[in-house]
């Protein structure tokens, strides 16, 4: 068993194990835990496969940004979590039979079929040569902005989409609130922060219409 | 245009639909928070869209494929995307009395809906399954937004979370099912796929029914067929009457045009699987329409379930795999998407002291109230219902011949049944509106909404005399495909 295979074994077994803790664990800090260990055992995998930009990707987009948020979320909201296992069982039979029936296809039809030869004539985008001497972003850069150029332009506009969408379904303007406004401030001069008021004696130094409260 | 950007002017619609949805957005950020500011961006809006549409039938001819096959550019892609851009800028205008009479109108919806109907174009010419799916997640994204636009009512947030949950999980299927497709082709383009599947025998090919089945889960949600339909009568009932206005006509036509493209476009060589599919959902969506309709009291579930058992009928004429199929689907989603639009314009009409009522029981004696009203309703009604010589039902009749003609007399009896069904709570609403005691009366009818009445009841009896050029123009978009037996 050389190396590469054994820490293949290594990592996808962490990876099943850590992926069946996130469904299994009490807690649900732990579950989001396990996840961020099965990301990291995927990114491993990754980085065996060669595809080291796609294996950083990972790690920094799914833990650095996911999972964080996910635990933000878990830690935040007050979900009760033994009510949403209580449905959960509820449910369990008969979720369970249509999994198995759907697993036991997917097998008799996964397990023993071989794939198409015709995937192995026309690799969509083939990776390029380890002599090319072309690293994996400048490679995926390659075809990212130029055949993938499309799809590319559409994901932006899709991000768009949910950058307006969280705007406008949580953004409230609150009457009455006062915020602070540094160029505002910044711009006050003795002229406009300041009054000068003569005193004559016998007069009290409230303007006219703001008297003492009675 | 310089000459190398030439190629791309079957791109020109959506590019301008983008561009204009950003340049109002920037418009929409940087002037005064005002109705009267969002109702302007409502109107550029709606011109941004006559300009999209403009450029498609000028710069439209032939059929042309961009970015390797990704963009598909044919008559079949160009008469669906004019019935998009057409629904989405009418259910638009409706938008902006009701808007203003809940407090939400801002300029923000416009400009989702915009960005939406983007992404109906680009599933409407997906030539590629990542395509299929950028196009379907930009224009369902916006959507799930829209459906809790009115961020205050609990139903309305309720519609658009259940909406989000179940759309994230049948995208989940469908990218499942395209990686499985992928795995067998080699290639998400849906040209290789339709030649990889021909070569293919049928123990390999198990691998690539396993892919279009779930495939088809998600696209069938999408278009809210039986059994995917759960989410429907709710995301109705609970969006603004606006918002479902718009639910019922666009993404309706681009989903329905979506499938067409992925069944008749990248499977045609297993033509016999996807029939059976598309057979038992399209017979499960008219049934379930029919029998679920009757019992229901609010106008917008009843519309809800309607629209679910008209998505069967269109299906009938897709499962019939032929050029008169096609035809059909495109006949029965134009003239569907008229009917709805003004039966949405009569419910945004049904109003009693600035508040809008949605159960059936308030139409009660529209005909003594308001006789016009109640009139189009009615030939509105019964144009759902299918009764000639109403376009309706040159719908259901175009449908029923093709699969007649395909032989699948038993998809053809079923429906004809189903309709009969559907007949008995669409003829209720017009006995609820002449023959029982009257109620109080509506406001007036606003001018919109009552000029969208007008219009789909006149197109409605007199629509069979441009009925001929029409079924051809319908023809000539279903034959950019080619049928396989």
């Amino acid at each position: 068993m050389g190396l590469e295979a054994f820490f293949f074994y290594i990592f996808s077994i962490a990876a099943v194990a850590s992926a069946i803790l996130v469904i299994i664990a009490r807690n649900p800090v732990h579950a989001v835990l396990f996840l961020i260990l099965a990301f990291f055992n995927a990114a491993g995998l990754f980085v065996l496969l060669g595809a080291e930009f796609l294996a950083m990707l990972l790690v920094i987009v799914y833990v650095g940004a996911v999972a964080v948020l996910f635990l933000f979320v878990v830690m935040m909201l007050d979900v009760d979590f033994a009510e949403l296992r209580a449905g959960f069982i509820k449910n369990a039979g008969l979720g369970a039979i249509v999994g198995g029936i759907v697993m036991l296809e997917l097998i008799m039809v996964l397990g023993f079929q071989s794939y198409s030869s015709q995937i192995i004539g026309n690799p969509a985008a083939p990776a390029p040569l380890v002599t090319d001497n072309v690293t994996n972003t400048e490679a995926l850069g390659r075809i990212l902005y130029t055949k993938y150029i499309f799809f590319f332009q559409v994901a932006g506009l899709i991000l768009l989409v949910a950058m307006i969408g969280a705007i406008v379904l949580t953004l409230r303007h609150k009457e009455g609130v006062r915020r602070q406004s540094i160029a505002v401030q910044v711009a006050r001069t003795p002229e406009t922060a300041m009054e000068i008021i003569k005193v004559a004696p016998g007069q009290s130094v409230f303007p006219k219409n703001e008297g003492p409260a009675e | 245009m310089p000459e190398e950007l030439q190629i791309y002017a079957p791109l020109l619609p959506e590019i301008i639909l983008a561009l204009g949805a950003m340049a109002l957005l920037m418009y929409g950020v940087f002037r005064p928070e005002t109705e009267s500011e969002a109702e302007t961006v409502g109107w550029l809006a709606i011109l941004v869209m006559i300009a999209a549409a403009i450029t498609i039938v000028w710069y439209g001819n032939g059929t042309v494929r961009l970015f390797e096959g990704a963009f598909v550019d044919d008559a079949f892609a160009r008469f669906m995307k004019l019935l998009t851009l057409g629904g989405g800028a009418v259910a638009l205008m409706l938008s902006f009395d009701d808007f203003r009479n809940l407090r939400i109108m801002k300029f923000e919806y416009p400009v989702l809906v915009l960005l939406s109907t983007v992404g109906m174009m680009l599933m409407i010419s997906a030539g590629d399954l990542i395509a299929l799916y950028v196009g379907l997640e930009l224009s369902s994204l916006a959507l799930y937004v829209i459906a809790a636009y009115r961020r205050d009512s609990v139903k309305a947030s309720e519609a658009g979370l259940k909406y989000f949950v179940l759309g994230a999980l049948s995208s989940g299927m469908l990218l499942y099912g395209s990686s499985l497709i992928y795995g067998f082709a080699g290639s998400t383009n849906f040209q290789v796929i339709a030649n990889a599947a021909k070569g293919a025998e049928v123990a390999t090919n198990l691998w690539l029914i396993f892919g279009l089945v779930f495939l088809m889960v998600g696209l069938a949600f999408k278009v809210s067929a039986v059994p995917f339909h759960m989410w429907t009568p709710d995301v109705y009932e609970g969006s603004a009457t606006p918002v479902t206005t718009f639910f019922a006509t666009a993404p309706k036509v681009a989903a329905m045009a979506l499938l067409v493209r992925v069944t008749v476009g990248a499977f045609p060589a297993i033509a016999m699987q996807w029939q059976q599919i598309i057979t038992f959902i399209a017979i499960a969506s008219m049934l379930l329409g029919a029998f679920a309709a009757i019992g229901q009291t609010n106008i917008k579930r009843l519309m809800a379930y309607s629209s679910i058992a008209n998505v069967g009928f269109a299906l009938v004429g897709l499962a019939a795999n032929s050029a008169e199929g096609t035809q059909a689907v495109l006949v029965y989603m134009a003239i569907y998407v008229v009917m709805t639009l003004g039966v949405f314009a009569c419910i945004l009409s049904m109003r009693r002291a600035d508040q809008a009522v949605e159960e059936i029981e308030e139409l009660a004696g529209l005909a003594r109230n308001n006789l016009p009203m109640a009139f189009a309703l009615m030939i509105l009604m019964f144009a759902l219902a299918g009764i000639p010589p109403l376009v309706g039902f040159f719908g259901k009749y175009f449908v029923f011949m093709a699969a007649v003609k395909a032989g699948l007399y038993p998809l053809a009896v079923v429906g004809v049944l189903a309709s009969v069904v559907g007949a008995y709570y669409y003829l209720r609403i017009i006995k609820v509106m002449f023959f029982d005691d009257s109620k109080e009366k509506f406001e007036p009818v606003r001018f919109k909404a009552g000029a969208v009445i007008a219009a789909a009841a006149l197109i409605m009896i007199f629509g069979v005399i441009w009925l001929g050029p029409f079924t051809d123009y319908a023809m000539a978009a279903a034959q950019s495909f080619t049928f396989v037996k």
